[in-house]
């Protein structure tokens, strides 16, 4: 049985959740992660995608476009201005800024990273949307 | 002397006034509540993220050759300054303070022969400096139409203030607001944001050298710098709006507060004199009733 951790994720206005996890998956900018206790302290920053939060008794899941983590003294803390949970997107909002990011991706002066970024956010934003 | 009529009219006016002031300063209070909340919950973020900025200062391997947001052009010369303010009035001496600041600054800046740049956010800012340093202001932005601020403005300025320093427009960035501290308090600052004030950071990295643990980064230390750096300007001018957001409010209640007193005494007065003049003018009738029934 994994033990647990402090999760916090905080956004420019607002701490967005406060609490508990046995495991959390955080899409970082070279891939996938997950963290567990005693992880070592690491700062990494994140590509578009998910960052879910597995506690004992439930699960949460929410969805950012950028961001920073730190983890220390078995403290995960993510900084995100752009983090919402998944349960609260509606469907035309998605359909919205996939359409936006598929436009700016087929812009002429996007660079490599940009496209990077605004391919995961496209992939992510579909995965909601199911 | 003016005449009872006058008297009249004159105390309904204030007392008309009166309603307004003490309206808004009902209205200030419910909204320094909120806004206070807000800059109190905003506080976490830039105080975290700046914490991380510290912490990778340090790590940082080569600093004179990292992002120049960081260390600087190495120059000293241009000057971009953001003056933020309300953009209503009737709030006190709070716009006239931060210009006051921002005024002392430029007249220095410029008899050290510096050029300035001047970014006014808020209406009442650029009209109390339009007619001083006109021709230095290259944006004028306001939030008329924006109910509440959010990180997503602040985030269009800082990007803003990225641009022009990418372009080299700008040595130096510095920012203007009011600084929340209590509902009688609001202290007007100057703070660095570009290059990420070393005095701070030097001072700050001795008292926490101790404390400070040893990261592992992923990936390189510059690249999640180049990240974060201009994230952190974009946090530090939110976090800058929502104190003035909580000073514009606690400082209106406070002027409407001191204005619905002053009113107060206004029509104290204003009524005693009325009084005073009726009874003038009841006496002046009756002796000449009295005097006119005596000469008969």
């Amino acid at each position: 049985m994994p033990e647990d951790f402090k999760v916090e994720i905080i956004s420019p206005a607002k701490i967005i959740f406060k609490g508990s996890a046995n495991l959390v998956t955080i899409p970082s900018f070279e891939g996938e992660m997950g963290v567990l206790k005693n992880h070592i302290p690491i700062v990494t920053f994140l590509r578009p995608g998910f960052v879910e939060i597995i506690g004992s008794q439930k699960k949460e899941k929410f969805f950012l476009e950028e961001g920073i983590v730190e983890f220390s003294n078995d403290t995960l803390l993510i900084l995100s201005s752009t983090v919402k949970n998944s349960k609260e997107f509606s469907k035309d909002e998605i359909q919205e800024q996939i359409d936006k990011a598929t436009k700016d991706l087929n812009l002429e002066d996007c660079t490599d990273k940009e496209k990077y970024i605004l391919s995961y956010k496209i992939e992510g934003l579909k995965n909601i949307s199911q | 002397m003016p005449s009872l009529d006058d008297l009249k009219k004159r105390i309904k006016s204030v007392k008309s006034t009166q309603k307004i002031t003490k309206a808004m300063k009902m209205v200030a209070a419910a909204k320094l509540k909120k806004a206070q909340d807000d800059a109190e919950k905003g506080r976490p973020y830039s105080d975290k993220i700046h914490n991380i900025i510290l912490n990778l200062t340090k790590s940082v391997a080569d600093p004179e050759n990292s992002s120049k947001l960081l260390v600087g052009t190495g120059n000293d010369k241009t000057y971009l300054c953001l003056v933020m303010t309300a953009d209503r009035g009737l709030c006190g001496g709070f716009n006239t303070n931060i210009c006051k600041l921002a005024k002392k600054f430029f007249k220095q800046s410029l008899s050290e022969k510096k050029i300035l740049k001047i970014v006014t956010v808020g209406t009442k800012g650029f009209d109390q400096l339009k007619k001083e340093y006109g021709k230095f202001i290259i944006e004028k932005r306001n939030f008329k139409n924006v109910k509440k601020v959010s990180f997503s403005q602040a985030n269009e300025i800082g990007k803003f203030v990225l641009e022009n320093f990418k372009k080299n427009e700008f040595d130096k960035c510095f920012i203007f607001f009011n600084n929340f501290k209590n509902v009688i308090t609001q202290v007007p600052q100057m703070q660095q944001i570009i290059p990420v004030a070393k005095s701070v950071t030097e001072l700050e990295t001795q008292k926490e050298s101790k404390t400070s643990n040893l990261y592992e980064y992923e990936p390189e230390e510059e690249e999640i710098l180049e990240d974060l750096l201009p994230k952190n300007i974009s946090t530090q001018i939110f976090k800058a709006l929502l104190e003035n957001a909580a000073s514009e409010q606690g400082s209106r209640m406070t002027a409407m507060d001191n204005a619905t007193r002053n009113a107060g005494d206004l029509v104290e007065k204003l009524t005693i004199t009325y009084n005073r003049s009726r009874q003038a003018s009841i006496t002046k009738e009756l002796i000449e009733i009295i005097s006119g029934a005596e000469s008969l």
